[in-house]
């Protein structure tokens, strides 16, 4: 029974499944629109940000845990000092983002009885910043010293061996808040997961203010009144950021082969992946006339998919679906907004294009280091 | 609190000039002539630094094994096995195939991770991405967008195997045609 329960979850941790799982779930748990959130009452999804779901949920995760570190495989992975601040993630991830669900949840059905949210607080009374906050702030400093303290006595960091550039361990991983670049250097360049996408990132989270101009929900937490907002932010965060990292610590063993959980980490695990240009499905395969020569030629099609990719759909969607966003944000805007979307589009995108077709890269120039 | 003091009272706005006399007040022209010495001092400063960083780079002697080196005669090693004798000490491994006898380089061509040659799979594999690579360090699988490098192998004339690491030869170039890229022996 237990052996079964442990089969289900490694086959389930495959990142395909997972991934796939995660995506459809999202928009009926983070419902983006008023159609979605039909569902998602109907569903009982919305019970999730009450105390009991948050006590449900608390008790899954602990049982699962509790379940690794009983597990001869897994409670290795668990162990290493290295991945205890990624249980911390999970849990305080979790916690925060149900208890921030909570409070909107709670604002919004004030808002909806036309009561004041649970942050109104009349303005005759004050708080001082000091001492009353200060105080606060220099307890948490010091418990969190402490903690911290503790922490490195009772796991000491991992001292290896002396750096040898000739010999990378296997396998190799980057410290724990890379591991979600890492699992994009799987699908991407170097240039574009290492360098391109961590700049878009940063960038794109710096203009959110500039994107964001929506004036309710300010001060106050509440989804009803952002949907939209919180679900791209919350699919940046949740899918695109602790999903790789979860998936990069756990789940990648020997060889950056994937292994579910509570599998045994053997160097010798074959798994094919043999991986093919767009180019030489074209070229090779489709058209049986060999690669042209000429790289421009060559990864035409690829060039052209990405153009239209970036360039196309934005029109489209002005003239579709979007229709009346271009307006209310004006050219530049949308642009920008549309343009980032596609690019998070872009990893779960090319992790399929991978996990199907074997695709390698869409557009492959290795003589001019370009690949995407 | 703060409050008090941060709306002026309209009693104790008016008259205040402010309170310059009590300092010495200084020129507009010194101060420009201040700021700008200021400002050549921060830059030389700032300049001697990146200089001082800028030559850090170019050691005056470099701990570096030799770029080029014999490994042996050709027949010391055998046909179809991949030789690992020289990884460690000089980042190539030494092949030799029915056609000739080549030196691969063992940084991974994704991002420089040096992969492992597994035999029982018969390919390369690298630790941090997972890319693979046949023995004739052509890529197959993961991200790595082309084959590993090539170093130039030659005989010296006592009939030993020559490497000269500062010769590369690249696939995806059509370099490995190149005289060098592979040794017949
Ligand atoms: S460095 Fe070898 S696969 Fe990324």
């Amino acid at each position: 029974m237990l052996e079964l329960i442990k089969n289900t979850i490694d086959f389930l941790s495959q990142p395909s499944i997972s991934l796939t799982m995660i995506l459809v779930a999202f928009p009926f748990v983070f419902p983006p629109t008023e159609k979605f959130d039909v569902w998602h009452r109907k569903l009982k999804l919305h019970k999730i940000w009450t105390k009991q779901g948050g006590m449900i949920g608390l008790v899954f995760i602990t049982l699962y845990f509790f379940l690794g570190f009983t597990d001869e495989h897994f409670s290795l992975i668990l162990k290493k000092p290295d991945n205890v601040p990624i249980i911390f993630i999970i849990y305080s991830v979790l916690f925060f983002l149900w208890l921030s669900m909570y409070q909107a949840y709670e604002n919004d059905q004030r808002l909806a009885a036309g009561e004041p949210v649970a942050e109104y607080y009349p303005a005759k009374e004050k708080v001082l910043v000091w001492p009353d906050l200060v105080f606060i702030e220099f307890i948490a400093l010091i418990l969190m010293t402490v903690f911290l303290l503790i922490w490195s006595i009772a796991l000491p960091a991992p001292l290896e061996q002396a750096a040898n550039p000739t010999l990378s361990p296997n396998p190799a991983k980057a410290p724990w808040y890379f591991l979600g670049l890492q699992e994009m250097l799987v699908y991407f360049d170097p240039w574009i997961a290492g360098v391109l996408f961590p700049s878009l990132m940063i960038l794109g989270l710096m203009a959110i203010p500039y994107f964001d101009r929506n004036k309710e929900g300010s001060g106050y937490y509440s989804f009803a009144q952002r949907r939209k907002s919180i679900f791209i932010f919350l699919y940046g965060w949740l899918v695109l950021w602790i999903f790789p990292i979860v998936v990069g610590t756990f789940f990648r063993g020997p060889n950056w082969n994937f292994f579910g959980p509570f599998e045994e980490w053997s160097v010798a695990k074959v798994v094919a992946l043999s991986n093919v240009n767009l180019s030489d499905y074209i070229w090779v395969k489709m058209l049986r006339i060999g690669l042209p020569s000429n790289p421009l030629i060559r990864e035409s099609v690829g060039i052209v998919f990405i153009l239209a990719y970036f360039g196309l759909i934005p029109i489209v969607l002005a003239r579709g679906k979007l229709r009346a966003l271009p307006e209310k944000l004006g050219p530049i805007r949308y642009g920008l907004i549309v343009f980032l979307a596609l690019a998070m589009m872009l990893l779960p995108i090319k992790m399929y294009l991978r996990w199907t077709l074997n695709l390698k890269y869409i557009i492959a120039i290795p003589e001019a280091f370009f690949n995407i | 609190m703060t409050d008090a003091s941060a709306t002026p009272t309209p009693s104790e706005a008016p008259a205040q000039e402010p309170q310059q006399d009590s300092a010495e007040p200084i020129e507009r022209k010194s101060f420009l002539s201040w700021l700008s010495v200021g400002w050549i001092a921060f830059a030389a400063a700032t300049g001697g630094f990146f200089t001082m960083m800028g030559r850090f780079m170019f050691p005056n002697v470099l701990f570096e094994p030799p770029q080029s080196f014999t490994i042996g005669f050709p027949d010391d090693f055998q046909i179809g096995v991949v030789d690992e004798r020289f990884k460690d000490s000089r980042g190539i491994w030494v092949v030799r195939s029915y056609d000739g006898l080549y030196a691969l380089s063992t940084v991974c061509t994704h991002l420089g991770c040096t992969p492992n040659w597994l035999i029982t799979d018969n390919k390369f594999k690298c630790p941090c991405h997972g890319s693979g690579f046949r023995k004739s360090g052509i890529n197959f699988e993961g991200p790595a967008p082309r084959p590993l490098e090539r170093y130039k192998v030659t005989l010296t004339e006592d009939g030993q195997v020559f490497v000269d690491k500062s010769v590369k030869f690249q696939y995806e170039k059509g370099q490995w045609d190149l005289p060098g890229a592979i040794l017949k022996v």
